[in-house]
């Protein structure tokens, strides 16, 4: 290991870090709804369903912009290694998010069949290669010479697509929990109905990858074993499911959406504490990959003090602009303009 | 055959930057005639200006959109196929590119939103601040777009520490003579392809005979600041050129199809280059005016292609053709205005119906102009990526095969055909229908460009159908 990560190296691992949570909380969500979207049939429901991420899905998305500006302006070499390892998830990905965001505009002006297909397969494809993304991780990204030294298909190994597969019922799960919490009537009994078994789903998939991880026997679980105090995170990762079992059982419509915040909170510590130092697991540490600090120093004053706060406030207003339950939903289909209609400023 | 991942590599590139680049430079002039048209519409309170600006509104907000889109992609592109330049370029073109995204990001997150949606949620003042701040912020996003481009064109303010490049001076990489030349010469250009597409929709209205009030506020104004703007241009690009003949003097004979160096140097108006034989077939030369037109004397030497190494010379034919063809969309806009302006004067506008044809066939001249500009200027660069120091042949990710790079190409060609065709029609759609009788509120949506944009038209969705 080569030397300490400088304070400004921290502090943009930090901002990054507080990105990844946020896309994975936010857009996780929608995307879960998106995905749910292909479960459902009924027309009435699927509109409900859309009103219900219609005012926040685009804005969600763009924490992924987030990421990738700010990985290439503050680790410039975790850019280069990364994005050539997942060459083929991150086209899919992008193609899938290009389909998502055109199919929930354009099925109301014909050849509906085709863009609400193209929504759904979008969704569930964004947030598997998402997933085999974190999966090939922790295998850990070969790396020579400070550039990706694998092959394309490397991160298409029975672990990754499992995390992947995990990932698809984990953002199915936030997705219904923000259903249920955010409507009401049909789809949120609909929605509530699936979370138990969305658990259940999401608990045999991580046993089944925690095999396959043992079977890998690299260096997995190296960090963990160093810093056995991590564990605490996968534990309360599993009280969190517990509270989300709770939350539906007591009919209380905030809890399952809130208890799986807080499982993913402790699935991303769990991984933090499994990676560290290191940037690209187990070969770029945070310190080798951040940029000269003259480039950090001339990101920090504009994007770390001015630009990011700005954007946490942004998104936090229009959370609370559109709090509470979306009765007819926002929009095209909806004539509930409650509330809303408040002056901006 | 084997496949050439460098060569695929850049195909890939250079089409999903010509397709992405298309709404940029559109939106960037749009939003600032957005701005201008709200801004006179608050002094004079008249209506017409009101409904001229919901009509350009909706189809700024589909360009948008499609301007978010094909930029999210581009934000990977350096990472996936040009890896060793993400690398090595990483801490100059980074902090560059991430201030662009945080810039766009920033745009969208707030006053766009208001812009599309706050009509009346927000007093007058603020909304049409609002406007401004969105065009500041578009022209902000080309600034740092600018700001990397240059650097890779003419690397300056950095330094070597360990054999890797590192920022020793931000203000000459932000700030440094390239950029003061080249930045003006891309948001004029913006400006000019938005101008020209105002003149040609409201010719498209007036030949039509329908929306005449808006179509004459178009064309008035389209052709005015058009007018006025491509004098202005045609000097940065004169002072675009002087500073390739400085600094990239390759680029410069190539897009004079120099390939000896001559004393004193002809201009070649017109010719196939033959870079097998290094010579030039059907040439049209004008003695002499080739030094006149670098250097302003009629007597100087210009160095030809042969001065330089093989391995180090552009290629000819794209920077020869690209750059004529710049050029004459430049011409065919000063033509349309400075006549359009004549007739104005005299008041005949409205009448010459052959002026009307022509202004509105010229709607793509702006277009091509910024395309082929580009081209001129990235193709003339090679064989360099970062010039004179990074080739683009070793800037290439290691571990991409030509095998995947062709399946990303084609899958980007078949992915863009598809969102593309939609996204035009709607936009022809909008464009064809033209301005609302009455200012109607565009949509309650936030964060939604594509069906605030559709929104609009909804009265009339079912006669479409």
């Amino acid at each position: 290991m080569m030397g300490e990560p400088s304070a400004l190296a921290l502090f943009w691992v930090a901002a990054i870090a507080f990105a990844i949570v946020a896309y994975v909380i936010l857009d996780g969500f929608d995307l879960g709804v998106g995905i749910l979207f292909g479960v459902s049939e009924n027309e009435a429901r699927r509109d409900a369903m859309l009103a219900a991420i219609s005012p926040f899905w685009d804005g969600n998305e763009t924490w992924l912009v987030m990421i990738g500006a700010s990985l290439f302006a503050a680790f410039p070499m975790a850019y280069a290694v990364f994005l050539p390892a997942f060459y083929i998830p991150v086209l899919l990905m992008l193609f899938g998010l290009i389909f998502r965001g055109v199919g929930f505009e354009f099925r109301h002006r014909g050849a509906r069949g085709f863009w609400e297909g193209g929504f759904f397969i979008g969704s569930t494809v964004a947030a598997f290669v998402q997933g085999a993304a974190v999966g090939a991780m922790i295998r850990g990204i070969p790396v020579a010479n400070g550039q990706y030294a694998g092959g394309a298909f490397a991160w298409l190994a029975p672990l990754p697509v499992l995390t992947g597969v995990g990932l698809v019922f984990g953002y199915a799960l936030l997705g219904a929990g923000w259903l249920v919490m955010k409507s009401d009537g049909e789809l949120r009994e609909w929605a509530r109905k699936r979370i138990p078994w969305l658990v259940v789903l999401v608990l045999v998939v991580l046993a089944l990858a925690f095999v396959a991880a043992v079977f890998e026997r690299r260096q997995i679980g190296a960090g963990l074993a160093d810093r056995r105090w991590g564990l605490v995170f996968p534990a309360l990762g599993l009280l969190a499911m517990a509270g989300v079992f709770i939350g539906v059982r007591q009919r209380r419509d905030g809890v399952p959406f809130a208890m799986t915040v807080a499982f993913f909170f402790a699935a991303f510590l769990t991984l933090a504490v499994l990676f560290w130092p290191y940037m690209i697991p187990y070969q770029v540490t945070v310190a080798n990959a951040a940029a000269p600090d003259k480039s950090l120093t001339f990101l920090f004053w504009g994007a770390g003090v001015f630009v990011l706060p700005v954007i946490v406030i942004y998104t936090a207003v229009v959370y609370w602009v559109f709090r509470g339950k979306l009765r007819n939903g926002y929009g095209r289909d909806g004539t509930d303009d409650g509330g809303q209609q408040k002056k901006l400023i | 055959m084997e496949l050439d991942p460098v060569l695929l590599s850049r195909l890939q590139f250079a089409f999903v930057i010509s397709f992405h680049i298309i709404f940029p430079a559109f939106t960037i002039g749009l939003a600032a005639w957005l701005a201008t048209i709200e801004g006179v519409r608050l002094a004079t309170g008249k209506p017409i200006y009101r409904r001229v600006f919901d009509f350009w509104l909706r189809i700024f907000a589909l360009s948008f959109a499609m301007g978010v889109v094909t930029g999210i992609v581009m934000a990977f592109q350096f990472g996936t196929n040009w890896s060793v330049l993400s690398e090595r370029a990483g801490p100059i073109q980074g902090p560059l590119l991430g201030y662009e995204g945080f810039t766009a990001f920033m745009l969208e997150a707030t006053f766009f939103g208001v812009m599309l949606l706050g009509r009346n949620r927000v007093p007058p003042w603020f909304y049409f601040l609002s406007c401004c701040m969105v065009s500041l912020g578009t022209m902000f996003s080309s600034f740092w777009i600018l700001c990397n481009n240059s650097w890779m064109q003419v690397p300056l303010g950095h330094a070597f520490v360990d054999g890797k490049i590192v920022p020793d001076d931000w203000w000459a990489i932000t700030t440094g003579p390239i950029v003061r030349v080249r930045w003006p010469h891309m948001l004029l250009a913006a400006f000019l392809t938005t101008g020209m597409s105002i003149i040609a929709t409201g010719a498209w209205h007036m030949l039509r005979g329908r929306h005449l009030q808006e179509a004459r506020v178009m064309l008035h104004w389209g052709i005015g600041l058009v007018a006025v703007i491509i004098p202005i241009q045609m000097v940065f690009g004169h002072l675009t050129g002087d500073y390739v003949l400085k600094y990239q003097p390759e680029k410069f004979a190539a897009i004079e199809a120099r390939w000896q160096t001559q004393q004193p140097a002809s201009e070649v108006l017109f010719a196939i280059p033959d870079p097998s034989a290094q010579r030039n077939l059907f040439a049209i030369e004008v003695p002499r005016l080739g030094s006149f037109v670098a250097s302003g004397d009629w007597t100087s030497k210009e160095i030809g292609l042969e001065a330089y190494p093989p391995e180090d010379r552009p290629p000819v034919v794209i920077p020869f053709f690209a750059f004529r063809i710049m050029v004459g969309m430049g011409l065919i806009m000063l033509a349309v205005s400075w006549v359009g302006v004549a007739l104005v004067w005299r008041g005949r506008l409205e009448s010459a119906r052959w002026f009307l044809w022509a202004a509105f066939l010229s709607f793509p001249t702006g277009f091509v102009g910024v395309l082929c500009g580009w081209y001129t200027a990235e193709v003339g660069r090679q064989p360099w990526v970062i010039y004179h120091i990074l080739r683009t042949e070793d800037a290439i990710t290691p571990s991409l095969t030509g095998g995947v790079a062709l399946f990303s190409l084609i899958a980007y060609v078949v992915v863009y055909t598809v969102i593309y065709s939609f996204g035009l029609t709607y936009i022809y759609r909008l464009l064809q229908r033209g301005p609302a009788a009455e200012p109607e509120a565009v949509s309650q949506l936030p964060g939604r460009p594509i069906a605030a944009a559709l929104q609009g038209g909804e009265p009339l969705q079912g006669s479409e159908q």
